[in-house]
């Protein structure tokens, strides 16, 4: 599956919803906040939110800043 | 054996500000940027005593996800974070980065700023006026950094911010206060906490500030920047409980001429 993530076309597979993408990715689920295709994933859905092909995703978090 | 004074006048009521119903005791508020890690953001933020830091709403870096991360050292836990919208030059730009935030952190107080060009930094007031009214509309308490304009100053708080915060002067110039009439006129005016945002350089324009009757100053590079960051955190701590405490404690006035501190009956 193609995705757009933070800007970037990766290929991924064995990943069919947004909880397997964040393990997938390593990352720590409470540490980030997820849009997909400009709509934001609430953490508690994330199970429950499937990806499609072309889907455009942005995964961030909080850094330094004044 | 003497009388003590009356503690009445000398903080028998703890001094506090409150901003969108949150109350706080310290009135300095630190960035985390420009630090040259998180540790000694960290440290600096403790020493500067602060309960409120801002953050900024980024990326994740994909290609190496055990980098170290703000939250683990900077806790969540430890400090009321405010998350900013640096490097948004439209309302829409803003209103997604502090969508992200809220579900990010879970909170919804923000601190807006829509900035006009990279040279000077300086907030597009029309445009953040604009986007105020998005946020108002989707629920988020907001802080507004702006120009220190006492006209768009009220329009902000008719728009419902819950705390203005005009620059002391350009975003990391470090120059302090450049317009005291203003930013006293602002203060005057508002019925929501006036911080000073940006331009404090050195303890003095902290401690100017404060004096002015400002609710809290926020300031990150000052701290950052400065060499020892984490002994200018603490010299920033001082200087805004001077600043306060004199404030409070109200001037003498300024006269042209000399007025004698010695009496100058019963000279021999």
């Amino acid at each position: 599956m193609k995705l757009l993530l933070n800007g970037e076309e990766r290929e991924i597979s064995g990943v069919s919803n947004v909880a397997d993408l964040v393990t997938s990715l390593g990352l720590d689920a409470r540490k980030v906040a997820i849009e997909l295709n400009l709509e934001i994933v609430p953490r508690s859905i994330y199970p429950a939110t499937p990806l499609a092909d072309g889907d455009r995703i942005e995964i961030v978090t909080f850094i330094g800043g004044g | 054996m003497t009388t003590p004074v009356s503690s009445e006048s000398a903080a028998a009521v703890e001094d506090t500000w409150t901003v969108a119903g949150r109350t706080f005791r310290s009135r300095l508020i630190v960035g985390t940027g420009k630090y040259k890690d998180y540790a000694t953001n960290a440290a600096a933020a403790q020493a500067a005593g602060a309960e409120i830091v801002t953050v900024a709403v980024r990326r994740v870096n994909l290609t190496d996800p055990s980098q170290p991360l703000l939250v683990d050292y900077v806790k969540p836990t430890e400090f009321t974070f405010l998350p900013n919208t640096a490097g948004c030059f439209t309302g829409e730009e803003a209103v997604r980065t502090l969508r992200l935030a809220r579900e990010a952190g879970g909170w919804d107080l923000v601190k807006l700023e829509v900035l006009s060009d990279p040279k000077t930094l300086y907030p597009d007031m029309e445009e953040t006026l604009r986007s105020l009214k998005l946020l108002v509309s989707e629920g988020f308490q907001v802080m507004v950094y702006c120009s220190d304009d006492p006209v768009y100053a009220r329009k902000l708080e008719e728009a419902g911010a819950v705390a203005i915060m005009p620059l002391g002067a350009p975003i990391g110039s470090g120059l302090g206060i450049q317009n005291r009439v203003n930013m006293r006129i602002i203060i005057e005016n508002a019925k929501v906490p006036v911080l000073v945002d940006a331009g404090v350089g050195t303890a003095s324009d902290a401690a100017i500030g404060m004096e002015l009757g400002c609710d809290a100053i926020l300031m990150n590079s000052a701290i950052a920047e400065a060499k020892d960051p984490i002994r200018m955190a603490r010299a920033m701590k001082h200087a805004v409980i001077a600043g306060r405490e004199a404030y409070l404690a109200g001037r003498m006035p300024k006269r042209l001429y000399a007025d004698p501190s010695s009496p100058l009956g019963g000279l021999i």
